[in-house]
């Protein structure tokens, strides 16, 4: 590893040094190709992002791509209903690694309004692993740029080797979760809780 | 020494080619090295819309169809043939406009024989 210090002399004289890391992460993160689907209103702010006002091809993320298997990053913007849930995993499934979520707007966080309905998944987090969060009903596009600029941010800080290497490197991480399949009453399993990590209610 | 005008054009075909190879075989060579492989049943699926795929590709029409294609040609097909028959029909040779008679006429015959059989009949 070279000395940030030596790298940033290196750099003012004109030369850039770089490792194999930041290079690969670099290019990564400034292409990230969104898979296109949206779910319900907030698809409405995520094609406001991608148009010309907020431009989110500022980011490199302006490949929307019709297939799972050229995209890198699926935006479930929206309601999930509980009819939706299993092709929601499935093309979670047949993206290829790397892969991130980002889970935009109260629905897809928790079920938001309709989340006493029957009908709807409360978070797609119970089936998917979920790497960031907006808040908003829906989230204005401004939340969706800055969700999407944490995701560099976390793009950027995963490490290729060593004790801290990124997830999708491991050999045992999997990269497809189980489907859920619909029983008679609610989806078969309800939660995969081998991602599924609710917060513990502390009763007082 | 001047090179031969064809040797930009074994330049061209050569960077032609190694353009788009490169990027491939780098892409290769890092999936080799760094990314585990990760294959599975849904990743592996023909199918890429979320939706699991039923029954075969190779499927066959049902021969009752012919029903539609008989009064398709006879409501749509025809009335194509008639309106350049209506434009061209002053000028029409005697050989062409007997031509054109019995074209209707074996459409018409099918009509008769669709409406005989009931096919026009609203199913209540």
């Amino acid at each position: 590893m070279i000395d940030e210090s030596l790298k940033g002399e290196l750099q003012k004289q004109g030369i850039w040094v770089t490792s194999m890391q930041e290079l690969y992460n670099w290019g990564r993160k400034n292409s990230i190709w969104p898979l296109q689907f949206g779910l319900a209103c907030c698809a409405i702010e995520m094609i406001a992002t991608a148009a010309s006002r907020y431009d989110l091809a500022r980011f490199g993320g302006e490949v929307f791509r019709p297939s799972p298997r050229q995209a890198d990053l699926m935006i479930v913007a929206g309601t999930v209903t509980k009819k939706m849930a299993p092709q929601i995993v499935r093309l979670y499934n047949q993206m290829p690694d790397p892969k991130y979520v980002i889970s935009m707007g109260a629905c897809a966080i928790s079920g938001g309004p309709f989340k006493q309905g029957y009908n709807v998944l409360k978070g797609i987090d119970r089936y998917i692993p979920v790497d960031v969060y907006i808040p908003g009903c829906p989230p204005r596009p401004e939340a969706l740029l800055h969700a999407f600029m944490e995701l560099q941010r976390k793009i950027d800080g995963q490490k290729l080797s060593g004790a801290s290497q990124a997830e999708f490197l491991k050999e045992n991480t999997p990269s497809e979760y189980p489907v859920p399949a619909f029983g008679a009453h609610d989806l078969e399993p309800p939660a995969n809780l081998d991602v599924f990590h609710p917060p513990a209610i502390e009763r007082a | 020494m001047t090179p031969s005008p064809y040797f930009f054009l074994v330049v061209f075909c050569g960077v032609a080619f190694f353009f788009p190879v490169m990027p491939l075989i780098l892409a290769w060579l890092w999936r080799r090295f760094f990314q585990p492989p990760k294959p599975g049943p849904a990743k592996n699926a023909t199918y890429e819309c979320g939706v699991e795929s039923l029954g075969e590709a190779q499927i066959q029409f049902q021969s009752q169809f012919y029903l539609y294609a008989i009064i398709f040609l006879i409501f749509d097909v025809e009335s194509i043939f008639l309106i350049p028959f209506a434009v061209a029909f002053t000028g029409l040779p005697f050989g062409a406009f007997v031509a054109i008679l019995i074209f209707l006429f074996l459409l018409l015959e099918g009509l008769v024989w669709a409406w005989g059989k009931g096919c026009l009949n609203w199913t209540k």
